[in-house]
Parts: C-alpha cells; sequence; structure tokens
C-alpha cells in the first residue's frame, strides 16, 4: 500500500481518477514491494514500530479524525477509516496496541490525494487503534479503543 | 383505624387469598383514574417496545438489582424499589407501584392482576386515539420473538397482530434472529403500505448503502413529524452474525446527525429517534447528536415514567424508555407552534388487564394464531413453589431454574445462561407450563451444549460479559444482563476496570485453577461452528428436567460477592 513516488505524484497530477486507477493498476505492484518498510511492519512494540517508521513525538490532533465502530462486529475485518486535516499530509498509518505486530497498514498520500482512506484490519483483542498522520516530517495522532468481545449475551 | 390503614388491610386481605374482584364499577373507576389521559398539543406519538411476542397478559417483575456504574451511577434507569418510588414520587403499595417496582411483587401481583396483552393494548391504543387525532404508534421493535408461537411462525403472529393493532413505523433487533431474508420478506410483503421499518444504522458490509430507510416523515394535523430509526448497534455481537451476514449496524453517531438534519431540511417540524439502543445508550448519543426533540427507547426494559432531559449543542432531547413485554404504552403529545416544539406531556401507562376491556377482534386474531400450539404450549410440566422471574443484573429464579436443569441434564460443573432481559414472571403456586419455559428460551439457536473450559477460559467469558453491562462508556454497552452461573461462586466488583472485576471463583469452596479443564453446559452460543455442532433444544432440556421433577421448591439465587456497589439506589437492600 506504500504506492507513492516522486515521478508516479507528477503523473497523477495530469491525470484524472481514471488515470490514477490506470496508474496504480500498472505500478501498484513494484512501488509497493520497493517501498515495503519490514522493519516496521514486523515490530512487536509500540517503540520499535515507531523508530522503524522514523517517528518522534508523535502528538494527539483534533485535526486527524480516526472512524471505527466502538465494539467490532468481527474482529477478523475491522473497518476503519482516518481523515486528515492537516496540509501537507504525506502519511496515514493504523497501528493497533495489542496485536502481535502493531502497524497494520500505511497509506502514502500524494499532493493531490484526499488524506482520506479506509481500510480493514485485524484484531485479536481488545484494543487502542492509532490513526498516525505524517505531515510536513511530523507526527500526530488519534486514537480510539476498539472492543472486541466474544459476543452472546444481548439484550 | 384511618383510611390509609384501612386500605392497607384491604390490600393485604386480597393477597391473603380473601378474593377482593373488581367489580365493574370500581374497575372503571380504576381505569379512569389510569387512562383518562386528556389530549395535549396537536402531535401525539404512541410507543410500545420489547413486547417480546407477549400476547397475552403476562406477569413481569421489574429488577431488584440494576446497577449504574461511573456517570450513570444513581440515576434513571438504575434505581430500583423505593429508590425508583421516590425518584418519580410514586406512592408506596399503590397500583403503579406495583407497575414500576418489584416490591412485594408475589403480594401485589394477585391484587392487581396481569399486564399487557394485545387485546388489551390494543383497546387502550383505541381509546388513546380517540382523543390524540392523527397520533402515530411507533414500535421499538424485539416485537416478533419471546414465544414458542412466535417462533414457530417466524415471527408472523406478531406480524399480523402488529399491523392489526395499527402500528405505523417500526425498528428492529430479535427481529433480525429470523435472519436478513426473512426481514425484508415481512417488510417488502407483509407489511408493504402498511408500516415502514426505519433504521439508519443498518447497511449493506460490502459498500456500506441503506437497507431500510434511515426515517419516514409523515403529517400530523398537518405538520410534519421525522422518525429515525436506530436498530439495536450490536445486533451482529450479541446475537449470530450469520443471520445478518450481509448487514453491518453501530451506533454511527454521524449518519444520525446526518438524518436529523435531512429531515429538518425536508421540512420536519418534530425529529423523534426510535432507538433499540439502550437507555444509557441513549442518553450519551442525546447529549451528543443536536436536533432531535425526543429519543422513544427500548433494549434495557427500563419502564420510566419520566423522560429525561438531556442538553446537547442544539437544544434540548427527551429520552425515555417503555420498559417490555407489552406491560406499558408510552403517550408523548407534543405542542408544536411556530414550526417547533414548544411544550409537551409524556405518560408511561401500564396495561392491567383486568382494567381494559379486550379488543374482540384482536383477541380472535390472538386465538387463531395460536390454535395449531395451544395443546403443545398448555403442558403442564411442574408446579413452581417459589416465584419465577428474570430480570436483574445478576440472575433470576428462573435463570437458576435452567442453570440448575442443565448441571443435572448434563452432568456438568458448571452452567453459563444468557443475560436476557425478556422472559415473563410466574407466581408461587403457578404451573410451569411449556409456554413459560419458551417464554425464557424461544430463539432461533437454542442448543444446549457441553463444553471443557480451562479456568482461565471462564474466567475470560465472565470478564467479557461484565464489561459489556458495566463499561463506564455507554457505548461500549451491548445492554444485556451479566451471564448467568450455576455451579461456581464469585465476586463482581462493577465498578473496577475491564478483566478486573471478577474474582473469588470456586467450587464448593475450592479455588477454580486457571489451568485445569471444567465441564461447562450452555446454551444460546452465537457462533456458526455451534450452530453446525447442532443439539438439543435448550426448552427440550428444561422442560424434560421439570417433567420428572413436578414439584419446583423456590430455587437459590447463585449470586456473586458484590464490591464497591454499597448504598447503590441500583440494589436493593
Amino acid at each position: 500500500m506504500m504506492l507513492a513516488s516522486q515521478d508516479r505524484r507528477g503523473f497523477l497530477r495530469h491525470t484524472g481518477l481514471f488515470g490514477l486507477a490506470i496508474s496504480a493498476l500498472t505500478f501498484l505492484p513494484r512501488m509497493a514491494h520497493a517501498a515495503w518498510n519490514k522493519p516496521a511492519f514486523d515490530a512487536k512494540t509500540m517503540a520499535d514500530a515507531y523508530k522503524a517508521m522514523g517517528v518522534e513525538n508523535p502528538t494527539a490532533s483534533a485535526d486527524v479524525t480516526l472512524v471505527a465502530s466502538d465494539i467490532a462486529e468481527n474482529g477478523a475485518v475491522v473497518p476503519v477509516q482516518a481523515i486528515s486535516k492537516i496540509p501537507n499530509t504525506t502519511q496515514i498509518s493504523f497501528l493497533v496496541e495489542k496485536n502481535p505486530n502493531m502497524l497494520a497498514a500505511a497509506f502514502d498520500i500524494g499532493p493531490d490525494m484526499l488524506a482520506d482512506v479506509t481500510t480493514r484490519i485485524k484484531m485479536g483483542q481488545t484494543s487502542n487503534v492509532i490513526a498516525l498522520v505524517k505531515a510536513d516530517g511530523k507526527y500526530f495522532t488519534a486514537a480510539k479503543e476498539i472492543k472486541v468481545t466474544l459476543g452472546g449475551c444481548g439484550g | 383505624m384511618n383510611r390509609r390503614e384501612f386500605f392497607h388491610l384491604l390490600s393485604a386481605a386480597g393477597a391473603a387469598g380473601m378474593a377482593l374482584p373488581l367489580d365493574s364499577s370500581r374497575a372503571e373507576q380504576a381505569a379512569d383514574a389510569l387512562y383518562d389521559a386528556p389530549g395535549f398539543g396537536n402531535v401525539s406519538l404512541l410507543h410500545i417496545t420489547d413486547c417480546h411476542a407477549q400476547l397475552r397478559p403476562i406477569h413481569y417483575r421489574e429488577p431488584s438489582v440494576n446497577i449504574g456504574v461511573g456517570g450513570m451511577a444513581g440515576r434513571p434507569p438504575h434505581l430500583v424499589g423505593e429508590a425508583f418510588l421516590q425518584q418519580f414520587g410514586i406512592a408506596p403499595k399503590t397500583r403503579l407501584a406495583h407497575a414500576f417496582t418489584y416490591l412485594d411483587f408475589e403480594r401485589y401481583a394477585p391484587l392487581y392482576g396481569k399486564v399487557g396483552g394485545f387485546s388489551h393494548l390494543a383497546t387502550l391504543v383505541k381509546r388513546l386515539r380517540a382523543t390524540r387525532p392523527g397520533a402515530l404508534l411507533l414500535d421499538g421493535g424485539d416485537t416478533w420473538q419471546g414465544s414458542g408461537a412466535a417462533l414457530w411462525t417466524k415471527g408472523q403472529d406478531m406480524v399480523d397482530a402488529a399491523k392489526l393493532l395499527g402500528v405505523d413505523i417500526m425498528t428492529l433487533h430479535w427481529e433480525c434472529t429470523y435472519g436478513q431474508e426473512r426481514v425484508k420478506e415481512v417488510a417488502e410483503k407483509d407489511f408493504a403500505g402498511a408500516i415502514d421499518i426505519v433504521a439508519q444504522n443498518i447497511k449493506t458490509a460490502d459498500f456500506g448503502d441503506p437497507v431500510f430507510k434511515p426515517y419516514v416523515i409523515r403529517a400530523v394535523n398537518g405538520i410534519k413529524v421525522a422518525v429515525i430509526g436506530q436498530a439495536f448497534p450490536y445486533t451482529p455481537i450479541a446475537n449470530p452474525r450469520y443471520m445478518v451476514a450481509d448487514w453491518t449496524f453501530g451506533i454511527q453517531e454521524d449518519a444520525m446527525q446526518q438524518s436529523v438534519d435531512a429531515a429538518r431540511a425536508e421540512g420536519a417540524q418534530v425529529v423523534v429517534v426510535l432507538s433499540h439502543n439502550g437507555m444509557d445508550v441513549d442518553l450519551k448519543m442525546a447529549s451528543r447528536v443536536r436536533g432531535i426533540d425526543a429519543i422513544l427507547g427500548g433494549h434495557t426494559h427500563d419502564g420510566i415514567p419520566v423522560p429525561s432531559l438531556v442538553e446537547n449543542a442544539g437544544g434540548r432531547t427527551l429520552v425515555t424508555n417503555a420498559g417490555s413485554n407489552g406491560k406499558f404504552l408510552g403517550v408523548l403529545d407534543f405542542d408544536v407552534k411556530a414550526g417547533k416544539v414548544s411544550d409537551y406531556r409524556y405518560r408511561l401507562l401500564p396495561v392491567f388487564a383486568n382494567l381494559l376491556a379486550p379488543d374482540l377482534e384482536m383477541d380472535a386474531l390472538i386465538t387463531k394464531t395460536r390454535a395449531p400450539f395451544e395443546s403443545k404450549l398448555n403442558e403442564k410440566l411442574a408446579v413452581s413453589e417459589g416465584l419465577l422471574y428474570r430480570r436483574g443484573n445478576f440472575n433470576g429464579s428462573f435463570d437458576q431454574l435452567i442453570l440448575d436443569a442443565l448441571i443435572a441434564e448434563k452432568d456438568a460443573e458448571i452452567a453459563l445462561s444468557p443475560g436476557f432481559r425478556w422472559g415473563t414472571t410466574l407466581l408461587p403456586g403457578d404451573s410451569i407450563t411449556m409456554e413459560n419455559v419458551l417464554d425464557q428460551t424461544a430463539i432461533t439457536y437454542p442448543s444446549a451444549t457441553l463444553t471443557n473450559m480451562t479456568g482461565a477460559q471462564i474466567k475470560t467469558v465472565l470478564e467479557d460479559v461484565c464489561d459489556n453491562l458495566f463499561n463506564p462508556d455507554p457505548y461500549y454497552q451491548q445492554g444485556g444482563d451479566m451471564v448467568r452461573v450455576g455451579g461456581m461462586t464469585f465476586s463482581c466488583d462493577p465498578t473496577a476496570a475491564m478483566g478486573a472485576r471478577i474474582a473469588d471463583m470456586a467450587i464448593n469452596g475450592k479455588p477454580i485453577d486457571a489451568t485445569k479443564t471444567y465441564k461447562v453446559a450452555g446454551w444460546a452460543a452465537v457462533s456458526e461452528a455451534a450452530r453446525d455442532a447442532g443439539g438439543e433444544p435448550i426448552w427440550e432440556l428444561v422442560a424434560r428436567h421439570l417433567r420428572a421433577k413436578k414439584t419446583v421448591a423456590p430455587p437459590t439465587l447463585n449470586l456473586p460477592r458484590l464490591k464497591n456497589v454499597e448504598g447503590n439506589p441500583g440494589l436493593a437492600t
């Protein structure tokens, strides 16, 4: 999902939505592979994940919105959305504090892209989920607890 | 002897079996006092919720344990008994005190008689409609489930009864446990042109498209009234997800705000939410969403006679909860002036069967739909020596009976039974019929199970359910009660953090070993694996147990030792 590069940004600037879809299809596999931050995705502590991503002093920001249900309907596929209103947002990541590997997804945001991404993540247990935004080299977060329950017994 | 003592003596005499039949003139007086509710304003909404398919009058004991924690401590709905009466200014020992609390239930239930029943409810609805032209009848859901006849007809008996009652708009919860196809079938065929199902928070799991209308706008006396639906947000979690595999739910506060704004933009002068959130969730939602005049709530089965007024950025929102099992009819009258609500009146009327003549047309329909099942439903399985009820945070005597049956019939060490809030009440000396057992158990995933669980797994289950009840943030609650536990003692601190509420787990005084395996019986498992494994329906197991026993002594409730809730007005002393 790390698919942006300088070349591609230039290309996207001159194409519309259809062009974006085509370019993604064409370039996604190679770009994704090239930019894959393996140490970050393999990290087993928040500190290690942040370190591998180069994150220093992330600050909570009201300009980052994390949209997710309070209780997951299915821990195996939990829909999450992050929206950044911070200018020059270049990356949005999702981290799950209590997963074996915290970093669940990272999206690079090009200059003409809306900083608004949605994906589905897997969660083993109730945990804080963090939307981490990179903008102008600084890091901003929004966090929300998503509960994963055994189910049954309601009503 | 003064007048008050005299009446006290009279009621005692009634309870002692000295029959005090309500002659017709006395019944009429009592009915007039209760039901002569003069109309008010120009928009009226009648509200039923959580009737759980109880078409005939029943007894329903309100809880003696309904603890609120955090910001919910001591505030409606988390008040029981004397504290409840005091909060709402209801005189003790009266008909109303009996309707709203558990106090002296065994004594007053024979005196004041059964409650609910759709024939009696129909009469009351007609009576109120006579003084409230154009009134809408709203049904908060949990209508198609809760009885044997409803289960065996896939809710058809209730679908037909709701249409005859004149329900205008409804929302959903347990309806979904018949499967999404069945719900759509009723919505598109039976309800076409009669009842609108509204649910702003049910969307398709793939693209997030709406499954039902988020709201409808009806003109009442020329005034546009929007009714927004809020289905039970945690249906795929609290009940089997496979029943609603293509739908997603959730609270969806932002989408609710958008629905409110869209309804106002369409010219709605009154906006109400017909909600199955549960009262704590409704109170929080009312504090955060703007522009709602009232949330008419259900799910948590709280019969609350006075609305809560909640401040928010857009003004004030009324929050009501209309009880369960057909016991109450909510009546909300608005006076709309200059395009907005200027004043209101609210009543929560108990439906006393002996004060309301049955509506003959409804009675005939119920008799007809029950006919194929009467002989099975009427089987007398045993006689109960004690009061059998379910509702309460931790256990009820009917649940204890189910737990005892599970342990005996499955040869288990521990039994777990879900904390449902539906289920009717039987008085000492009553026969326990098959219908009564089904009133506690009639669900579409009823298999009784026996599972090997480690001590650690048992604790995880208890902690998980306990957090669904006592999480200090209502949005993380699911609105059921605590799982009922048989065979094992434990302690519970409702005020502790998630994962730290349950302690002192023991069998016969011997501490539970986290690594040791125990035989645990249960029912109502929500997984697909449990569905595929099958097994005897719980009502068959309980019926077999009762037939053999013939007489059931008052069950001894296995209750956790509670910590840090002394003095909580949600706990009977």
